[in-house]
């Protein structure tokens, strides 16, 4: 059989070979989520992060949150009774990267915004055992020390924009003071709310003196789960996710 | 050609071209330093200018060394095998295989234990968490791989490696690329992507290095003087073209400015996912499976001394394996917001996977029929044989655990960690030892380990610490899942969160120990190896034969 | 895209596709003049060198 020889004797042909039985799967099960109605629906209610809640949201990757913390609720009567309504695709549309986790060593924090006072997540994530006894977590002191970063966040958005996130030129414009109004109670946020929508206005970690790590990962923390209304949300024809 | 000619310093083609690439990118390195305002990231920009002035005295040494030595054989010489690079992979090895055991161990005892997180940024468990697994995987596993790949390629092509420079790239570039990506966890620089957290400019690196890598084995396969290209460098070939491909498109990204150390992944949510899983179950399959699997079609045999039970097996298995494989990744995003047919098209291959890769399992057991009793005898081959048994039992347990009804209770839990260890130091640890043991007295020509007693400790401890290590953990798992869906009689959950964590507790520390055991066997085959290496030999009673060391050139 | 079509789809000729791989691989192996060439190929490790 002339067939066999080819592979067994011609490098190339065995590469090309390869890659040709390795490209299959992979485009036949990503493709169609890029046409596909029930990944590609637009929900009521979502809309790109604040500026400080991308902060926050890039803060939660770098400390690898991730390892331990799902924001996946599974479709099983347990998990919606524990954490809220199943996550649906469209809530994590502009999440690049997506940060559904893959282990639950603490809970899920989909829903997690609005659960506990900005007290609470800041002595937490000070010093978990101090609230949760038994809580295996680190702590996260530094975070409340360290001032947010924050001059490229223009830079931020665009790149954002070049994935695909709907930044308008206006949102990119305003990046830097939007950080600074979402944190000033003070501050005049009529612009920031109309940009973002149910984006909370607040000095989160207890002191206004320092705009810190931790007022970003708070706003972060407390908007998560919050912007789809799911008393109002209902599921259109039969759902097959 | 005459002795005068030859003894002239020269460099060869490859080494003009890396020095050229590696002054470019000094340059390079020195302008991103120097225009950064992230710090992370001039960090990083010295560390590569370093790495490559490095790089570029290495190039100027050898050809200072090359006048001293023949520079090119007359065409009629036996090959010589280009070994050098080999052993540095194996000293790479033995090296990060411990570095990342030990950084693994201590994330064990921080779960136990949480005090010992320090609260510390860099010593977080969110942090070292990837260092372990980068290290385990690709600083320790893929070290093997690339010693192995080059050791393997040329004995069964009987062709040296092409180039004087390319494979010490290949080898000095992946090392390069390790530190980056691990000093990098430190610091805090990841996409959080599992198995995939380098930044974008530590993935155009390291995708420079592993498209360098495909032609220097490529080049081998061209330069064969043997007709047939051997089973295992199929799985090589595979495991390098595929890996290639899986890195790219799961790393596209748009860097925030080419000073930023950030960037954003070019897809979103349930694509990114998908494509996350797609290429994470993959790199299991190619990575972890494919690649070692090479390593098993060529030292079972070798070892055993016997050809492989069914070639006819070997090539059914290789391609069913890469076929199916491919398809598998859904089984991670069950119930999720992933649409359900493509669910159940990654439980149905997962499935299916089992035949497979039961096929290779039975093929590489089956190649010691009629010579079974060299298991006494020979606690190398003892230990490349539980390696099989190991890779035939996480190939079973996976497909269970794809099926969406036992993936309801054990997603998310200590049950899929256990999983994930009991391939990863069954399997592919027991395979690499195994190797590595076989490898290193015919490098370092010994006609015998330093101690054959010592590998059966190393064995036996380790053995014991992986069962340690998955039993507490399918305990673990199975109790958390069980915990989280348990309602009281009054039809409310009947757990809190956090009392499911306080069960774990116990089992957190058995797993720690199985894991400090597990550490201790690889100290012991570092110090056998390193042994071995001098050219020390142990008095001992010994089952086994001193054996014939291979030449280092190939037989006419 | 519906879901419908896609679920019709590989239900049909995925599983025609499937097959007709799984009987050229099998083929392949099996083909009596191969034989020999595998013989000789599972004897590259060993091969005195």
């Amino acid at each position: 059989m002339i067939k066999h020889e080819i592979f067994e004797k011609n490098s190339i042909v065995l590469l090309i070979g390869i890659l040709i039985v390795v490209s299959i799967g992979g485009l036949i099960e990503i493709a169609p989520l890029f046409y596909l109605e029930s990944t590609i629906e637009k929900v009521k209610g979502m809309r790109p992060y604040s500026p400080l809640e991308l902060a926050g949201r890039n803060i939660y990757i770098r400390e690898g949150c991730t390892s331990c913390h799902s924001q996946m609720i599974r479709s099983l009567r347990d998990e919606v009774e524990r954490y809220g309504p199943y996550s649906l695709a469209a809530e994590s549309m502009y999440d690049h990267p997506f940060v559904w986790g893959s282990k639950r060593t603490g809970p899920d924090l989909a829903r997690v915004g609005g659960k506990y006072s900005d007290e609470w997540h800041t002595e937490h994530l000070l010093n978990p055992r101090g609230i949760v006894p038994e809580s295996i977590m680190p702590g996260y002191p530094f975070l409340l020390e360290t001032p947010l970063r924050y001059k490229d966040m223009k830079d931020h958005l665009i790149s954002n924009r070049m994935v695909g996130v709907p930044y308008t030129d206006e949102m990119i414009e305003t990046a830097i003071e939007d950080v600074r109004a979402q944190v000033d109670p003070d501050a005049d946020t009529d612009g920031l709310l109309t940009r973002y929508p149910k984006a909370q206005v607040r000095d989160f970690d207890g002191n206004p003196a320092v705009l810190s790590e931790m007022d970003a990962l708070i706003a972060y923390l407390q908007m998560l789960g919050t912007l789809v209304d799911f008393s109002a949300y209902k599921a259109d024809g039969p759902n097959l996710r | 050609m005459t002795r005068e000619t030859t003894a002239k310093a020269r460099l060869s083609i490859d080494g003009w071209v890396t020095a050229g690439a590696l002054t470019i990118g000094v340059f390079y390195a020195m302008l991103t330093a120097a225009r950064t305002e992230d710090p992370l990231m001039s960090v990083h920009a010295y560390i590569f200018a370093g790495a490559f002035i490095l790089g570029i005295f290495g190039i100027i040494k050898a050809y200072y060394d090359s006048s001293e030595r023949r520079e090119k054989e007359p065409t009629d010489a036996p090959v010589e095998y280009n070994l050098d690079v080999i052993k540095a992979g194996v000293i790479a090895s033995v090296f990060w295989g411990i570095a990342g055991f030990l950084a693994g161990d201590t994330l064990a005892f921080q779960l136990a234990y949480p005090d010992l997180n320090f609260d510390v940024s860099f010593f977080n468990f969110g942090r070292l968490r990837p260092l372990h697994t980068s290290a385990v995987i690709f600083a320790f596993g893929g070290n093997v791989l690339i010693a192995t790949s080059f050791y393997v390629v040329q004995r069964t092509c009987k062709a040296r490696m092409p180039g004087d420079f390319a494979p010490w790239f290949v080898f000095w570039g992946y090392q390069l690329f390790i530190v980056i990506a691990a000093t990098g966890y430190l610091m805090g620089i990841t996409q959080s992507k599992e198995y995939a957290e380098p930044e974008w400019y530590a993935d155009i690196w390291l995708t420079i290095v592993w498209v360098v890598y495909l032609f220097v084995f490529l080049g081998t396969l061209w330069k064969r003087r043997e007709p047939h290209i051997y089973v295992a460098n199929w799985f090589y070939l595979a495991f390098i073209a595929t890996v290639a491909m899986l890195h790219i498109i799961n790393n596209l990204t748009v860097p925030v400015s080419w000073t930023s150390t950030k960037s954003y992944i070019l897809f979103a949510g349930v694509q990114d996912a998908l494509v996350q899983w797609w290429y994470g179950h993959n790199a299991v399959g190619f990575f972890l499976t494919a690649g070692f699997l090479g390593i098993m079609y060529y030292f079972v045999p070798k070892r055993a001394g016997r050809p492989v039970y069914s070639y006819r097996l070997s090539i059914v298995h290789f391609w069913s394996l890469i076929f199916m494989y491919i398809w598998a990744g859904p089984h991670h995003l069950h119930y999720t917001a992933l649409p359900d047919w493509a669910q159940t098209l990654g439980m149905t291959f997962s499935i299916m996977l089992w035949m497979p890769s039961w096929g290779g399992m039975i093929n590489g057991l089956m190649t010691l029929s009629g010579a079974w009793d060299k298991l006494r005898t020979d606690p190398v081959l003892r230990m490349l044989v539980v390696s099989i048994a190991f890779y035939g039992m996480s190939t079973f347990e996976g497909p269970v655990m794809a099926i969406k009804a036992v993936n309801s209770l054990s997603h998310y839990t200590d049950w899929t960690i256990g999983h994930v260890h009991s391939g990863a130091l069954g399997w592919v640890a027991f395979v690499s030892f195994g190797a590595l043991y076989c490898m290193v007295p015919w490098l370092w020509n010994r006609t015998q380990l330093y101690s054959l007693k010592l590998v059966s400790y190393h064995f036996w401890i380790a053995t014991f610490g992986i069962l340690l290590y998955i039993t507490s953990m399918w305990v673990s798992g199975i109790l958390q899942g069980l915990m989280w869906r348990a309602y009281d009689d009054l039809g409310f959950l009947e757990y809190s969160f956090v009392e499911t964590v306080e069960a774990m507790n116990p089992f957190y520390w058995i797993r720690a120990i199985g894991g400090a055991f597990f550490l201790v066997g690889s100290f012991i085959m570092a110090y056998n190896l390193w042994r071995t290496a001098r050219g020390d030999v142990r008095v001992e009673d010994r089952l086994l034969a001193p054996e014939n060391v291979p030449s280092p050139v190939a037989a006419e | 895209m519906e879901y419908n079509d896609i679920s019709e789809f590989s239900r049909t000729w995925g599983l025609v596709y499937l097959v007709a791989m799984f009987l050229a691989g099998i083929v392949y192996a099996f083909w009596p003049r191969n034989k020999a060439k595998f013989d000789h190929a599972a004897q590259i490790p060993l091969e005195d060198d």
